[in-house]
């Protein structure tokens, strides 16, 4: 009742409704609250010394590079899901499907099958992770390029050829797999999986600030990004040179992907996962609100998954496993409670 | 009020795009208001004119009042000041979604979207209005109020109003002047009393018609 003798304000504002803002900055510092608990839980659970003293932060430290790992991948995978699906006009791909994760799959592969499992050591270090980053990137650009500047060029086509792509490096991949002793086969399956225990601290200066300022850009571009979502008519109509702009993001895109990728290995539904998930928490069109709450989930989801599979199954490795699993089902029960995407 | 009529794939909606710069030219050029609109940089045509597609994509989560403020997008790139929530506001009441603005676009029908996309495109304040087919899925109710909209915005808002439409009766009551469009070039163009005839639209339209007078003007019947 009381709504009715108070005109209403005529705004278009993203949140229009005090109810609205209350709702997001209850969903927001939900998640900073869980984010907060996790990562104190990974860094404090099981560590023998008391909270506070000398031990206890050396014992932390030790941990920390984990934290900050899935911190990078957080926001790699985050931002970078939720800006391909708009460029893309498409709320159920991620950019997985452009075919970053079967060329880093196909490069782990061949150096095993290639040197050996020694292969598995001569793909690691900075200047290897670079390489990959670089190669990644490189392919991706050739597609975009290519496909966009074209008189044909169009994003379904492009999309299918990257498809087309991945698909090949991966049964490429899967054949050498085949012929690999079981040996070498078990050292390669542990790289296969995403883990964040792949990275290795030492690559953390390059992809660190890579991620920062990728990120950084495409959150910079929101508002842009919000009328690219309206369509490349829409967008053009309203002076947003659409594919000058589909370019850019999707370079930043791939910079992200690239960067998560070559640090902990295939994620292929961890993006998607939280990029819907933010859109439900967020409730909102406005890339500026949905920005933060993506991130903040895939950090609150990889630290969760890290954190259970560490102190309760004591199964380090298999982050991705528990991620999609878990991750599955709350995905199939938001979608069908919402009945929305 | 300009109508663009003509056949199916006569080339209607391509003459339209291409004014608004949305499809690249094959060869010549498109002047609009002076502009040259492949030489004018995308932002600057933005505020001279304004083009709305058949079909739009449509975002989820999105109100109506939102997305009439897109068409603020060009003026204030995104940062809405005071003055642009008055523009947003008049559009909305201009074309009678004052009670639907904090809906969401899903929320509505076909007709209540069309005029909503309609409503951005008059928010963005443009001197020249470039609508493909705004009449298409609408009933006979709802393409009347539409086309009286767009009237009264050429006349109150003193826009320049070019408009692809499908029904000939439409553009003969409606538009101040008919340009008919066959096989990809301008065979006719007058006011809709030179329009209006057996013979010219029996050319244009390649099937017969008779042109008699109904109670408010000239009515063609092809059928």
């Amino acid at each position: 009742m009381a709504e009715s003798t108070v005109p209403r304000i005529r705004t278009s504002r993203t949140l229009p409704t005090p109810r609205a803002r209350l709702r997001y900055r209850i969903v927001v510092s939900t998640l900073v609250v869980l984010a907060v608990g996790f990562t104190f839980g990974l860094l404090a659970w099981d560590n023998p010394m008391p909270v506070g003293s000398d031990g206890f932060w050396r014992i932390a430290e030790l941990r920390a590079t984990n934290v900050v790992v899935m911190a990078v991948v957080a926001i790699c995978q985050a931002i970078a899901t939720v800006s391909f699906q708009t460029v893309t006009n498409n709320r159920i791909i991620t950019p997985s499907i452009m075919g970053f994760e079967a060329l880093y799959v196909a490069v782990q592969t061949s150096a095993v099958y290639f040197l050996g499992v020694a292969g598995v050591l001569a793909v690691k270090g900075l200047p290897q992770f670079v390489l990959q980053i670089a190669l990644m990137v490189g392919f991706a650009m050739l597609l975009y390029g290519w496909l966009l500047s074209g008189r044909y060029g169009n994003l379904q086509v492009m999309l299918l050829i990257g498809i087309v792509v991945g698909g090949g490096l991966a049964s490429v991949s899967t054949f050498m797999q085949r012929l690999l002793t079981p040996s070498e086969f078990d050292v390669l399956a542990a790289r296969l999986f995403g883990n964040v225990s792949n990275a290795d601290a030492a690559y953390l200066p390059v992809a660190i600030p890579l991620c920062l300022v990728a990120a950084t850009l495409l959150v910079l571009g929101s508002r842009r990004l919000n009328i690219v979502a309206l369509g490349r008519d829409a967008c053009t109509g309203l002076g947003l040179n659409h594919r000058r702009e589909t370019m850019r993001v999707l370079f930043l895109v791939s910079v992200l992907m690239a960067v998560s990728t070559a640090l902990v290995g295939p994620m292929t539904f961890l993006g998607f996962l939280v990029a819907t998930l933010a859109y439900q928490f967020a409730d909102t069109y406005d890339h500026r609100y949905v920005f933060p709450v993506a991130a903040l989930t895939c950090f609150v989801v990889l630290s969760g998954a890290y954190f259970v599979m560490r102190n309760v199954f004591y199964a380090n490795g298999v982050v991705s496993i528990i991620i999609e699993f878990v991750g599955g089902l709350v995905f199939l029960f938001v979608i069908l409670r919402k009945g929305r995407l | 009020m300009t109508a663009l009529v003509g056949p199916n794939g006569a080339g209607k909606s391509t003459l339209l795009t291409m004014v608004g710069r949305l499809l690249g030219l094959d060869a010549g050029t498109i002047e609009v208001a002076g502009y040259d609109v492949t030489r004018t940089p995308s932002k600057d045509l933005a505020k001279i004119v304004s083009v709305l597609r058949q079909e739009n994509h449509f975002i989820t989560r999105l109100t109506v009042r939102q997305l009439v403020a897109f068409g603020r997008f060009p003026h204030s790139k995104g940062r809405l000041t005071v003055a642009d929530e008055e523009v947003i506001s008049r559009a909305i009441d201009f074309l009678d979604l004052t009670e639907l603005e904090d809906r969401y676009l899903d929320q509505l029908s076909g007709g209540q979207r069309q005029r909503a996309y309609v409503a951005m495109v008059l928010c963005q304040e443009t001197e020249y209005v470039l609508l493909d087919e705004p009449l298409n899925n609408l009933d006979m109710r709802h393409s009347v109020q539409m086309m009286k909209h767009l009237r009264r915005a050429a006349a109150e808002l003193d826009r320049t109003i070019v408009i692809v439409l499908h029904d000939i009766n439409f553009a003969g009551h409606y538009a101040d002047h008919i340009c008919a469009v066959k096989d990809g070039a301008v065979v006719e163009f007058g006011t809709p009393a030179e329009i209006m005839t057996d013979d010219v639209l029996t050319r244009v339209f390649d099937t017969p018609v008779t042109v008699v007078d109904g109670p408010n003007g000239p009515l063609a019947v092809y059928y």
